[in-house]
């Protein structure tokens, strides 16, 4: 398959995500729940697990090629994704096609919050 | 306290076996918002429930406290994916650790393997210790 044409993804991610993210994945770490403990450590505020933004692309991923096998997936954790108390924050995952070649489809993904990108050049390698 | 430079290239030993059940594997996925269908394989991150315990146990051993950790980077590649009935254990090795503005960048791999000792995944990640002046 190589459709370039990858819908961009739209998530937001409320406290209320956090608290389900560390309970299923067992990343309990106080810096995604409590705002004095991330602002101790010289953060901004209560910030998303790294690892659920990831989720959120491998979701992404998921919904442009339906059951395909992902072979391998990675990025940086460049900008923080601060979750305020009320409400929640967007994060958009859009989505190129770079290449596809002996059924191994590569991709670039751009992850974005409030204009910014998060992720550093998260790419994800499918067998579609 | 900076993180003790004689830790590279140390691996730590294996967690214990984990069992990848349906039901965590539906509540990992429902947690980051997707249905998962019986017979289908895990979410892509999911292995890093099993990278995430032998993380902690990493820091344990060396008195890191979770909190001052930031995620820096993650990066996994998969032999196959993780389905549900598997029996996983992580075995990390700190691969790198430098000192920059007061801060620890640790670098860490970890090999997942079944319980026929098969690599599954092997997923490295950068972890910034943030130091008590950060």
């Amino acid at each position: 398959m190589t459709d370039a044409t990858l819908t961009t993804q739209t998530f937001t991610v409320t406290r209320a995500d956090l608290v389900a993210y560390a309970e299923a994945s067992g990343d309990h770490n106080p810096i995604h729940q409590d705002e004095r403990v991330a602002r101790s450590v010289g953060l901004p505020g209560v910030i998303a697990h790294g690892m659920y933004t990831m989720a959120l692309a491998a979701r992404a991923v998921g919904t442009w090629f339906p059951g395909a096998e992902v072979v391998s997936f990675g990025c940086k954790f460049t900008q923080p994704v601060v979750v305020p108390a009320e409400g929640g924050v967007e994060v958009e995952v859009a989505g190129e096609v770079k290449s596809a070649d002996d059924g191994l489809t590569t991709l670039a993904l751009t992850v974005t919050s409030g204009g910014q990108k998060v992720l550093g050049m998260p790419k994800a390698v499918v067998r579609a | 306290m900076p993180i003790d430079a004689g830790l590279v290239g140390r691996t730590f030993p294996p967690t214990p076996l984990y069992s990848v059940t349906p039901d965590s594997v539906a509540a990992f996925a429902a947690a980051t918002g997707t249905t998962w269908r019986s017979g289908e394989p895990a979410p892509a991150t999911y292995p890093i429930v099993l990278a995430f315990d032998a993380m902690n146990a990493f820091l344990e051993a060396e008195q890191v406290q979770l909190h001052r950790i930031v995620h820096g980077e993650q990066r996994f590649a998969y032999e196959r994916p993780v389905v549900p009935g598997d029996q996983l254990t992580a075995t990390l090795t700190v691969a790198s650790l430098r000192q920059i503005g007061g801060n620890d960048i640790i670098g860490t791999a970890s090999e997942i393997t079944d319980a026929d000792g098969a690599l599954v995944c092997t997923t490295t990640a950068t972890l910034v210790h943030r130091g008590e002046g950060a």
